[in-house]
């Protein structure tokens, strides 16, 4: 079971990374081929369309930050999977415990919007993570007591979340002018953005994570009885290893982080809560996570293609005249043509 | 609260009950043969733009159905070559399908937005005719909510009364005894996929075609998950399913008897009721409730090679 540290495992990393770059390029351009047969269909320049999704997006540095700006909470969405699912846990619910962490934050936000920005902060950071786990904890004992299947917890609450949302934006947050919003948070509820861009800190919070994520689960006795759990539960319980702690504690830990995607949403992207401010980017992350097969470095590379494709949407809407939900085709012709090869992800399970 | 508002509160709960029963059965197949259909939401989407734009473009709300009917089936193929051909995990080749129905509906209903449809007529509730004008004008429902409750029946019949549905159930609960009994059970799982998916598409067309008579995107409204809800609240039975579905109905009533009435109660925390029920009665009947889900879901069948 010894993983030697050091020198193999820089070189093993690179070789996996490569790997990944190479299957995944392949496999996207397949997808851009199908979407841009549907373009073509649909009466709009398959080509040109591409140049504009390109060129916005990796042509200039402010393409490049805005890329950075829709991945960020796609890796911390993704991670609130890639987690549990490391004990065999299936978590379909971080749209719902997205919405709960946001939901949270913004009442720091809106309650103590006058303290300064590096006690707030925190605070909104703490209730964020609170308000997704407490989402997940329902799911987690329901599962460790053998009563309900976490998938179909999760998947039930997820549109609870953002009914309890909306309860609150229309019926007390809603600032005067809007009624399906709240007021701009003050400068010291926003989380601060990087190099004058969009960027905001929520970026090197969710690849810190991953970090942690990746160290924990490579190096330390926790990530072991992890993985042994995830291989054979039964296997795990005799060996001692606290089979429902270990459900309960990583499923909260997973809503936690998925919280946090929402606080990052609100707090560092829109800097107010929309009653529906995501529209499935915790569902993303659920296929980001299953795309990269839960790996760390598979969920950075993932949602960067994600990313890409997400905010070229933005200009197809634009220039195309086409709706901005048309790019979720794109989206999913290449998810499908990955699902059309379940060797993608069948063979590094085996590895 | 007179009796012409309450009348008006039951015929748009009925309105939005019947689209729900027919997505709801139409999961119910597909699970009963051993396939999660997470993607019903995109499916349903797609359904409800299609028929709205074939209306549109034809004039004619029974092609319109027809059209929905169709794009839901191959919605769902697209599902079944991934999932029985292709193996691949069932909750992600759904969720790809729900984007894949976000995009390309939004793309159908392009052209269409605003625009006007004659909708499938609608008929009076038989005896409804000695009754004041205003109030049989409000009972008057289209051919769809009039067929619902018997589909449902029918659908019951095909599980448990005939042979194909034994084939279905049998797949659902263990796809290799099928087999070794003489079943295919990927035809099977393709079959029931495609009934899945004509129900699904007549519950989004009677979204599109005779409820709201217009396309805006995202219509659904989350329909798709309480659909998927209702499936295990009403243990995968299509009959059970028609309660659910009146369920769902009467807390839409409720909230806008209670909203017409002057009570304020938000209609957001009203909306959670069937999730929340759902959840509550699950736990309720605990572990004994697995029983009724079937065996097999989600299960991929590996085949004899």
């Amino acid at each position: 079971m010894g993983n030697t540290p050091g020198r193999r495992g820089a070189a093993a990393f690179w070789a996996s990374l490569a790997q990944i770059s190479i299957r995944y390029g392949g496999v996207f351009l397949l997808g851009f081929g199908l979407f841009g047969l549907i373009l073509l269909i649909s009466g709009s320049n398959p080509i040109d369309s591409y140049r504009d999704i390109f060129v916005s997006t990796l042509g200039s540095r402010y393409g490049l930050s805005e890329v950075l700006v829709a991945m960020t909470p796609l890796l911390l969405t993704a991670l609130a999977v890639a987690l549990p699912s490391r004990i065999g846990l299936i978590n379909v619910g971080g749209e719902g415990q997205m919405y709960m962490g946001a939901c949270l934050a913004t009442w720091a936000a809106l309650t103590f919007g006058g303290l300064p920005g590096w006690f707030l902060l925190p605070i909104m950071v703490l209730l964020g993570m609170i308000g997704g786990a407490a989402w997940a904890a329902v799911p987690g004992v329901l599962r460790a007591r053998g009563i309900v299947s976490e998938t179909i917890s999760t998947l039930l609450l997820n549109p609870v979340a953002p009914m309890i949302v909306a309860f609150f934006v229309f019926g007390y947050w809603h600032s005067p002018m809007d009624t399906n919003k709240t007021p701009i948070f003050s400068a010291s509820a926003r989380l601060p953005t990087l190099f004058g861009t969009r960027i905001s800190l929520g970026l090197i919070l969710g690849l810190a994570l991953l970090a942690v994520f990746w160290f924990v689960m490579r190096s330390t006795r926790w990530g072991l009885e992890m993985r042994g759990l995830g291989w054979n539960h039964q296997a795990g319980r005799l060996n001692g290893i606290p089979n429902r702690k270990y459900v309960i504690v990583v499923m909260c830990l997973g809503g936690a982080i998925a919280g946090l995607a929402g606080m990052v949403l609100v707090s560092g992207y829109y800097g107010v809560l929309l009653a529906n401010f995501s529209r499935g980017i915790g569902f993303m992350g659920f296929l980001v996570s299953w795309l990269a097969n839960g790996s760390p470095i598979g969920i950075v590379v993932t949602s960067f293609v994600v990313a890409i494709i997400l905010t070229g949407g933005n200009l197809l809407q634009l220039t195309r005249d086409l709706p901005y939900s048309v790019i979720n085709i794109l989206l999913a012709m290449t998810l499908f043509v990955v699902l059309a090869r379940p060797s993608f992800t069948r063979k590094k399970a085996e590895s | 609260m007179s009796k012409l508002a309450l009348l008006g509160v039951l015929s748009s709960a009925v309105f939005s009950g019947a689209s729900l029963l027919y997505a709801t059965l139409g999961e119910i197949v597909s699970e009963r043969s051993g396939i999660v259909n997470l993607g019903l939401e995109g499916v349903l989407l797609v359904s409800a733009s299609t028929g709205f734009a074939v209306t549109s473009l034809t004039g004619n709300p029974y092609l319109g159905v027809l059209a929905a009917v169709i794009a839901g089936g191959l919605m769902n193929m697209i599902l079944g070559y991934l999932v029985v051909n292709r193996k691949a995990n069932q909750l992600a080749s759904g969720l790809a399908l729900m984007f894949f129905g976000f995009g390309l509906s939004a793309l159908i209903g392009k052209g269409f937005v605003g625009a006007k449809i004659v909708g499938l007529p609608r008929l009076a509730v038989p005896g409804s005719s000695g009754l004041p004008k205003l109030y049989a004008s409000l009972l008057r429902f289209d051919i769809l909510i009039y067929l619902a409750v018997p589909v449902a029946i029918a659908i019951w019949w095909l599980l448990f009364r005939t042979r194909w549905g034994l084939g279905v159930r049998a797949v659902g609960e263990s796809p290799d005894t099928a087999f070794a009994s003489g079943r295919n059970p990927r035809l099977i799982r393709f079959q029931a996929l495609w009934l899945g998916g004509a129900l699904a598409g007549v519950g989004g067309a009677h979204l599109s075609i005779a409820y709201a008579m217009n396309w805006t995107e995202y219509m659904t409204a989350g329909l798709g998950f309480i659909a998927i809800a209702l499936v295990i609240f009403s243990k995968w039975h299509p009959l059970y399913a028609i309660a659910g579905a009146l369920l769902f109905s009467g807390a839409v009533a409720f909230q806008l008897l209670l909203q017409s009435s002057g009570i304020q109660v938000s209609p957001f925390l009203l909306s959670t009721i069937p999730y929340v029920l759902t959840l509550v009665v699950l736990m309720a009947w605990g572990s004994r409730r697995r029983m009724a889900a079937p065996a097999g879901l989600g299960q991929v069948y590996e085949g004899v090679e």
